[in-house]
């Protein structure tokens, strides 16, 4: 295709897209609610060195728990350290810990439930089975438990959300996978002697991400309060490292009086998960077109 | 339905064991060392070899896990190694805390978050609707510990209406004695008369149970409004309404019946959300109860009290949700021919 042509073709596509993504924005506006408040926090937590007042670990006990102000937007905690600056940096640890939960819950569950629903069978049933003893658990406990047997500290907490959430993509994914298996081109593939590890590989996953991607966003949110819970409770982060459920607990024996000290990272969860669930909505009410109107 | 009965209780009994197997070989993953909690900080070779004779620790893996699984079929957790108490002993004496809160967090939950669901499903993008759905988009969001303690400020802090944490003020605890025959203070301070007592239990009891019964609200009322939809939706209630059945006949006789079985799944696993969640609200609390338990169990590295209430907790939860099913029974006629 030539430049010309290309540049003939794009347009009228991108006008259409630009079209299409107003007329979304204008029916969710909850949805772009969601995208404004979580860039800004990923933006805020991404470049938060660069914008901290004051260096999120310096000490000083002439300005402990002073309460919010001018200098301190978030006032300070009991060793003096400005709240705003550790809710920022914070950011980062939460941001992270709802990336690398979700991702590593999809890398072991979306395999198993591929490889679960393109064979079926005995292969089916032997995985489904393996991943309902973790659905067994109430939520919560299982990390809690997982941690237990791993030892608290903020990696093996990951490591215990990611099993206890695995066995949900799992399920979506197989289900996707048996619904794309049936399909005309993966009847092709294999009449043309395709191999089963290529299929499920370049044929069936590609397109049963959907699901995978809409459940994704919808537990990024999940994984972060869970983690900040975990903190909360002595089984995730530990000092040094700043986390924000790791924060409203070390506060624990002031808030009463210093209610900044529990609240201001406390909102800071809670608006950060606010928004990914904003987001992961949105993203369900286009992706997944059986939800759509009745949500 | 015997039958049924049967393979679900044996299904039950298989997905524990994994659950067991699962978190005993897990705790074995790291050379973690329990001895440290009975023999202190600072322990001499001979010291660790002999505390781990006595705890079975030297024994290959596969023998210990054999070992354990006999005790088990036995009945016996065996004993926690922070309070030298056998782990069923400690779980006894704690379940009555735990039950108490969450039964009286799931009625409250049953009582509002059902029939706020119905109602904003069957008045869709009314206010009410808006404001439930409003409401639940947030409240799943909220930290269980953000709210506990926003409670505390307010009621505790600045009003001073309600006790901080525990279960009874602790004069009550000392001075009152009275039988612990169900482990439901509520109930036991009734039986033996203790008034002063029952409100104590009764002021101490508001806020865990309130927090708890927020923080599970907001997906049940999600829930229950997304099944009512659906209902709706069918094709026998839109019949209904084409022959000019009264709309109230239609809502309350058609479609919360249709609603009823997967009304009482979200119950069943309502409860897990509040097992689940009872663990911070007791934590936060002070709540002595077999959540708390569970997270001083595993801060310090007392594996038998791990394992223990973790097959417990999972066990209850397994059962409720085989009596949920057993219930589909009695209000669906139809599955008893099957």
């Amino acid at each position: 295709m030539n430049a010309n042509l290309s540049a003939f073709v794009a347009e009228p596509v991108s006008a259409g897209f630009w079209l299409r993504a107003r007329a979304f924005a204008v029916h969710n506006k909850l949805f772009v609610v969601g995208i404004v408040i979580f860039s800004i926090i990923l933006l805020a937590s991404v470049f938060a060195q660069w914008i901290v007042p004051y260096a999120p670990t310096k000490i000083s006990f002439a300005d402990k728990l002073l309460p919010p102000s001018l200098d301190h937007f978030m006032g300070t905690d009991k060793f003096g350290r400005d709240i705003f600056s550790r809710v920022l940096v914070g950011g980062q640890t939460s941001m992270m810990v709802g990336a690398f939960v979700t991702f590593l819950a999809i890398a072991i569950g979306a395999p198993i439930g591929v490889l679960s629903g393109y064979f079926g069978g005995w292969v089916d049933a032997a995985l489904m089975r393996f991943s309902d003893i973790f659905l067994a658990f109430p939520p919560l406990l299982l990390p809690i438990s997982i941690v237990a047997a791993l030892g608290p500290g903020l990696n093996n907490a990951m490591i215990a959300l990611a099993i206890s959430w695995f066995p949900w993509y799992a399920r979506i994914a197989r289900g996707a996978v048996m619904r794309v298996r049936e399909e005309l081109y993966v009847d092709a593939a294999r009449a043309m002697g395709v191999s089963h590890f290529r299929i499920m590989i370049r044929h069936i996953t590609p397109n049963s991400l959907t699901p995978i991607i809409v459940q994704g966003s919808m537990d990024f949110g999940f994984t972060i309060l869970a983690a900040a819970s975990l903190s909360f409770i002595g089984l995730g982060a530990r000092p040094p490292t700043i986390e924000w459920g790791l924060m409203a607990a070390s506060s624990r024996t002031q808030f009463l009086e210093h209610w900044w000290t529990a609240l201001c990272p406390g909102f800071a969860i809670f608006l950060t998960v606010l928004a990914v669930n904003l987001i992961g909505d949105g993203l369900r009410d286009v992706l997944d077109p059986k939800h759509g109107i009745s949500e | 339905m015997i039958k049924y009965i049967a393979s679900r209780l044996i299904l039950m009994v298989g997905i524990l064991f994994g659950v067991l197997t699962i978190t005993f070989f897990l705790g074995r993953v790291l050379p973690a060392s329990p001895t440290n909690l009975i023999l202190g900080d600072r322990p001499t070779a001979e010291q660790i070899l002999r505390a781990e004779e006595e705890l079975g620790l030297n024994k290959p893996l596969l023998t210990q896990y054999g070992l354990y699984l006999g005790q088990v079929a036995r009945g016996d957790l065996g004993t926690s190694l922070r309070t030298s108490v056998p782990v069923i002993v400690e779980i006894r004496n704690r379940m009555g805390a735990t039950i108490e809160l969450t039964t009286l967090a799931i009625i409250i939950v049953i009582i509002i978050g059902i029939p706020l669901g119905v109602l904003s499903a069957v008045k869709q993008n009314s206010w009410l609707d808006n404001l439930a759905r409003a409401g639940a988009v947030g409240g799943v969001a909220i930290p269980a510990f953000l709210l506990a303690m926003i409670l505390q400020i307010i009621f505790y802090g600045q009003l001073n209406w309600l006790p901080l944490q525990g279960r009874l003020d602790s004069e009550i605890l000392l001075d009152v004695k009275f039988p612990r025959t169900t482990g439901l203070f509520l109930i036991d301070t009734l039986m033996a008369g203790e008034w002063g007592a029952f409100k104590s239990a009764v002021l101490h009891l508001i806020l865990p149970t309130l927090t708890l019964a927020i923080v599970t609200l907001a997906s049940v009322t999600r829930i229950t409004r997304n099944m009512m939809v659906e209902v709706l939706g069918e094709e026998y209630i839109r019949t209904a309404f084409a022959y000019g059945v009264p709309k109230r006949s239609i809502y309350y006789r058609h479609a919360l019946k249709a609603t009823l079985i997967p009304m009482m799944t979200v119950i069943g696993l309502t409860y897990g959300i509040l097992l689940g969640g009872s663990v911070v609200v007791e934590f936060l609390f002070d709540w002595p109860g077999l959540g708390g338990f569970l997270v001083l169990s595993i801060v310090q590295n007392d594996f038998p009290a791990v394992l223990g209430t973790t097959l417990f907790l999972a066990a209850t939860y397994l059962g409720i949700n085989l009596i949920v099913d057993l219930l589909y029974f009695v209000v669906d006629p139809r599955l008893k021919t099957q």
